[in-house]
């Protein structure tokens, strides 16, 4: 649906990697370069008009991701460079000052490596442990297996809201609940999450949730931490410099501004967040929840191929999101990538940045397909078309 | 494609004598190791194994015959022509035989997959 809005769409390809990057729809570029074409100030210095509309557009977008995901307010809502740097800020800006050698954090080996290699420094430079919270035979995550792992020394629960290999859709609310009864933090990795259904920070009620503009049709560059406001009143600015300060004369006297801003130093990626306002514009005037069932459709449509072809094997055949891994018997992932490019198809093969899963899942290597709105039936039919003469694949990878 | 489906000397090799060196594509996930045994100046022989693609495969299995019983300065001067078509540059077919096949991958991001196992033997004999 809605394919008429994307310039990418008019090309003669088929798109359905969609879990490591979107494509924009006209009025995300329009905006961005409205931008550059007509208002380009910097922000935060509104003694002019053209940048007080900078201003104003930087806040608009704020305020749109403030109401996107339910936050209680502006201070909130942080913009980042991505889900990266968002998972980077918390960990060394809060959890740094925070954790004491022998503090447990919960992880698990289906996670991205932005939510693990940052974890794993702070291990090594403060002495906490990570560990993992074992996965059911489907690869997910229950509520016994959380309650299972938590010991009194546990500090932190990190996770993916949705992973971005097996695609399993974890219960945070539950999670939540059990991890602040046991007064256990939770941060959310959503970049996989927030793009495809309704996030509402308050009813799942997560202490830090981060995501990528660029996944949900935004620009790259761009993304968001937000935490609740009393945690992140002590997140430490690992940056400091222009924007951020209120004044400074010694050392003993620097004053910093209030939330947001003091955690945003430096000229942002103005015309990137302008940009992501106007994306999650787009994503609420089709609606969340049309956008997740339109998924369901997509990947149910998916699957029922799929599962029809006998020399493939399906990893993640019990998860619910639009992200399917499986590989073709016998044939490296990326042969068959390479192959499917051949008719302009872009999956993605490889580990996928989750380069624990294999241990979970005995295979070091898939081929992924995530899907999106804008995705067709008639896509998946020719994908599955080609997925199911072997022969064809062997005869063509190379 | 008989390279890939029949590679040569794919095996691995605990002997001490064998030199290890693994190779990787920063943007992809081929992994190989490569094997080669030196005695005095020649390379007496070659061995590879690893999870790879087509291309990466046939180009190890191709390159183990390339350049077994070869001497340094002709195993240098057979990866140097390779590196050559590779790079649009000129290239002397005849001494690179069955590596030329890889000449349509110049353009695209699979020459880095034919070119990984020559990035592999190229640091153990610049050693």
């Amino acid at each position: 649906m809605n394919r008429e809005d994307f310039p990418m769409l008019k090309q003669d390809i088929i798109y359905l990697d969609n879990g490591a990057t979107s494509f924009k729809p006209q009025c995300v570029i329009d905006k961005i370069v409205d931008y550059y074409s007509n208002y380009s100030a910097n922000a935060h210095r509104g003694d002019y008009d053209i940048s007080y509309k900078v201003d104003l557009e930087y806040e608009n977008a704020r305020e749109e991701v403030v109401d996107f995901i339910n936050a209680k307010s502006k201070e909130e809502v942080i913009f980042t460079s991505g889900s990266t740097d968002s998972l980077n800020m918390i960990v060394n800006g809060f959890f740094a000052k925070l954790v004491e050698p022998g503090d447990e954090i919960l992880i698990t080996t289906s996670e991205h490596a932005s939510n693990v290699l940052p974890w794993f420094k702070l291990a090594t430079d403060y002495g906490c442990v990570v560990k993992f919270i074992p996965l059911d035979d489907y690869l997910h995550v229950t509520l016994e297996n959380v309650k299972m792992s938590i010991t009194p020394k546990t500090k932190i629960i990190a996770l993916a809201h949705v992973t971005n290999v097996i695609g399993d859709v974890r219960p945070i609310k539950e999670i939540a609940k059990i991890a602040h009864e046991n007064n256990i933090f939770l941060v959310v990795d959503g970049a996989q999450s927030v793009p495809h259904m309704k996030v509402d920070v308050q009813d799942l009620d997560v202490d830090f949730l981060t995501f990528s503009a660029h996944k949900m049709l935004g620009p790259t560059g761009v993304g968001v931490l937000y935490g609740k406001k009393e945690l992140l009143e002590d997140l430490v600015p690992i940056n400091l410099g222009g924007g951020m300060n209120e004044s400074f004369d010694s050392p003993s006297e620097v004053y910093l501004k209030d939330l947001p801003t003091r955690l945003e130093a430096g000229t942002p990626n103005i015309a990137g967040v302008i940009g992501f306002g106007e994306a999650i514009r787009y994503l609420k005037k089709i609606g969340m929840e049309k956008i997740e069932e339109r998924e369901r459709q997509l990947r149910e449509y998916l699957i029922e191929k799929l599962v029809k072809i006998p020399h493939l094997d399906i990893i993640n055949l019990e998860s619910e999101s639009g992200i399917v891994a499986f590989n073709v018997n016998d044939i490296f992932s990326q042969d068959v990538a390479y192959y499917l490019n051949k008719y302009n198809i872009c999956v993605r093969a490889g580990n996928h940045c989750a380069k624990l899963t294999k241990n979970v899942t005995g295979v070091d290597n898939s081929l992924r397909v995530s899907l999106y709105f804008y995705n067709t039936e008639t896509e998946i039919d020719e994908l599955v078309e080609l997925l199911s003469d072997k022969e064809k694949i062997v005869r063509e990878m190379i | 494609m008989d390279h890939y489906s029949n590679p040569r000397n794919k095996k691995r090799m605990d002997d001490s004598k064998y030199i290890k060196q693994n190779t990787r594509n920063t943007s992809c996930i081929d992994n190989l190791d490569i094997y080669c045994l030196i005695d005095r100046d020649i390379i007496k022989d070659i061995t590879f194994d690893g999870e790879a693609c087509a291309i990466s495969i046939s180009s190890a299995s191709i390159m183990t015959t390339l350049l077994k019983d070869k001497t340094i300065t002709e195993a240098k001067e057979i990866i140097n022509n390779i590196d050559n078509m590779l790079n649009d540059l000129e290239y002397d077919k005849d001494l690179i035989k069955e590596a030329s096949v890889y000449e349509n991958t110049k353009n695209t991001s699979r020459k880095t997959c034919a070119w990984l196992p020559y990035a592999g033997i190229k640091k153990i004999i610049e050693k």
